[in-house]
């Protein structure tokens, strides 16, 4: 596409990804509630249509995606519950705000994965990118692999797994749930938490702000060992619980259900 | 935004200008204003020159052929008065070119004396390393410069999206480290401590061709080069002495060098096999390069990797 710039013709096109016409592939090879497809060559928009169309028309219930090939944004926004299978590498925004299907993705994740997933189990076989688990209210992610940094970033519920290490500021700001990290932690774990718990198996590098060790109590270990062991990921017997030190609890405005509890 | 990407053989040339292209249109959504690509060729004897006759962004004004015409015949002139022997001389764009030639003395005289010539730039110097750059994405500048048939063992990449600065070919990644051969940088960032950094090298005789804070990068590594410290130390000890948040990539005749942000703010993504290395600020662009399933992974804040062909 040819465009003007100031007196200069420059070819390319900067309309972007957006694609306001673009058809259901409906390329999928489909059994009863079952369905494959190779997402080779499709753009982000097509292969989010042909998810869409089949949970919503074809009425599949089982769904595996090839060749996904790193893209972002995809399988972003079902509400169904369903299995679906990526066998490859997501891009950024991989399978956010999600509210009921179970996930694996057989690759890598960039950066992002489920963020704002309301409930339903995501499974990345390998590494994940920062800000894995973003802002979540429900669910379990579970990384077999490294995730990198500010892992569960404003978390709100739910529980993030990783097998391996995660990176500086874990647990940034996180309000509610529960991570789970069977490796060592960059810099600043758990810095402006207000709550939750965050659960360290190897080294930290340092506690960020309002961050304090807790005592592990028989409970932890059982919500380690159940978590750990549904997912089959191996983890060392050195676990160690961080909570919200509250130090900086200075509100004067609770919400309704924490009002009723103080009052 | 922007979006840098590197690839790197460690057993022999290969296709780098189709790879580099491929890789850099995956990430076009990240900066669709201008690309450009250092790449690094078979060494030889020669020096090569890409020159900027004339800023194209002057086009329209009436007498822009016959300014160019007149600033090619300068060039050709002032490389005969300062010795050396012009081998080769291609004419790429309009406003492009690219020299061959024999010279043995001192590359800074070389360079100022080009420069010179009003609104000439020398783009890239260097026995090996060769840098393009242009308005638009990573296919149709690669078509305009020739690039698909380009081998070598490493190049890197940027696409742009202008921020900070103007859409024009100054503005635009990699940089070259004025006045030092074959090293060049392409940044992901900001550094916020540009302007002491620029006073403090241009205190020590440096001169640079852009407003652009990631020349500062180039600079101050090929300084501490020059210095005899090795690329890896000069790049970690770069994390502590830049501000702002900032991943790039450095290349040189032999080696390319990564470094990842201490603050975790951009992203990068690496893939290592027993041949090559490929790195990129999304996975995408390296998902471009190889067609089956590979491990990939994130470096970790203030990693420094070298790789050397």
């Amino acid at each position: 596409m040819e465009q003007v710039v100031g007196e200069r013709k420059v070819r390319y096109d900067a309309r972007g990804l957006v694609e306001p016409d673009a058809e259901i592939p409906k390329i999928s090879e489909i059994d009863g509630d079952k369905a494959v497809f190779d997402a080779s060559g499709l753009s982000i928009r097509r292969i989010n249509l042909e998810l869409r169309w089949l949970l919503a028309e074809v009425g599949a219930r089982d769904i595996v995606v090839q060749n996904p090939g790193a893209k972002h944004s995809i399988g972003v926004g079902i509400l169904q519950r369903c299995k679906i299978r990526f066998e490859g590498s997501l891009g950024y925004f991989g399978v956010g705000l999600i509210d009921g299907p179970e996930v694996t993705i057989t690759g890598r994740v960039g950066w992002s994965v489920a963020e704002n997933m309301m409930a339903g189990v995501v499974v990345v076989e390998k590494n994940a990118g920062s800000l894995a688990g973003a802002a979540i209210r429900g669910g379990d992610l579970v990384v077999k692999g490294d995730v990198g940094a500010r892992t569960g970033i404003d978390q709100k519920g739910g529980t993030i797994i990783s097998g391996g290490n995660a990176g500086m500021m874990t647990g940034f700001m996180m309000q509610r749930g529960r991570q789970i990290i069977c490796g060592n932690v960059g810099k600043g774990l758990g810095d402006s938490m207000y709550d939750g718990v965050i659960y360290i198996g190897g080294k930290v590098a340092s506690l960020g702000v309002d961050c304090i060790e807790a005592e592990l109590t028989d409970d932890d270990r059982e919500v380690l060992d159940r978590k750990l062991g549904y997912y089959g990921i191996e983890h060392p017997d050195t676990f160690r619980k961080f909570v919200c030190a509250k130090k900086l609890w200075n509100y004067d405005a609770l919400e309704p259900s924490e009002r009723k509890l103080v009052l | 935004m922007c979006g840098i990407a590197g690839v790197i053989h460690k057993k022999g040339p290969s296709d780098i200008g189709a790879e580099i292209t491929r890789m850099l249109q995956a990430m076009k959504h990240r900066g669709p204003d201008s690309t450009g690509f250092a790449l690094y060729g078979e060494p030889t004897d020669r020096v090569v020159m890409r020159i900027k006759l004339a800023d194209p962004n002057a086009a329209a004004e009436i007498d822009f052929g016959e300014r160019l015409e007149r600033h090619r015949l300068e060039l050709e002139a002032r490389l005969g008065k300062v010795g050396a022997l012009l081998d080769r001389i291609e004419i790429i764009t309009e406003y492009a070119c690219r020299v061959e030639l024999d010279y043995e003395g001192d590359l800074k005289a070389l360079v100022d004396y080009v420069e010179d010539i009003p609104g000439a730039e020398v783009l890239s110097i260097g026995h090996s390393l060769e840098i393009v750059k242009d308005l638009g994405d990573a296919v149709s500048v690669a078509e305009q410069y020739g690039l698909s048939s380009f081998r070598g063992t490493h190049a890197i990449g940027h696409v742009r999206m202008a921020t900070e600065s103007d859409v024009d070919i100054a503005g635009a990644h990699p940089y070259w480290a004025y006045p030092f051969a074959d090293l060049a940088v392409v940044h992901n960032g900001q550094l916020t401590n540009y302007h002491q950094w620029r006073r403090r090298l241009e205190h020590l005789g440096h001169r640079f061709q852009s407003e652009c804070d990631s020349e500062i990068i180039a600079v101050y590594l090929a300084e501490q080069l020059h210095n005899d410290i090795p690329l890896e130390t000069a790049i970690k000890q770069s994390l502590d002495d830049f501000d702002g948040v900032f991943t790039y990539v450095v290349v040189t005749k032999d080696s390319l060098g990564v470094a990842k942000d201490v603050m975790a703010a951009k992203p990068l993504v690496l893939y290592e096999s027993d041949d090559m290395v490929a790195l990129a600020s999304e996975e995408v662009a390296i998902r471009s390069l190889i067609d089956h399933e590979i491990d990939t992974y994130d470096p970790y804040e203030g990693e420094v990797l070298v790789w050397n062909r």
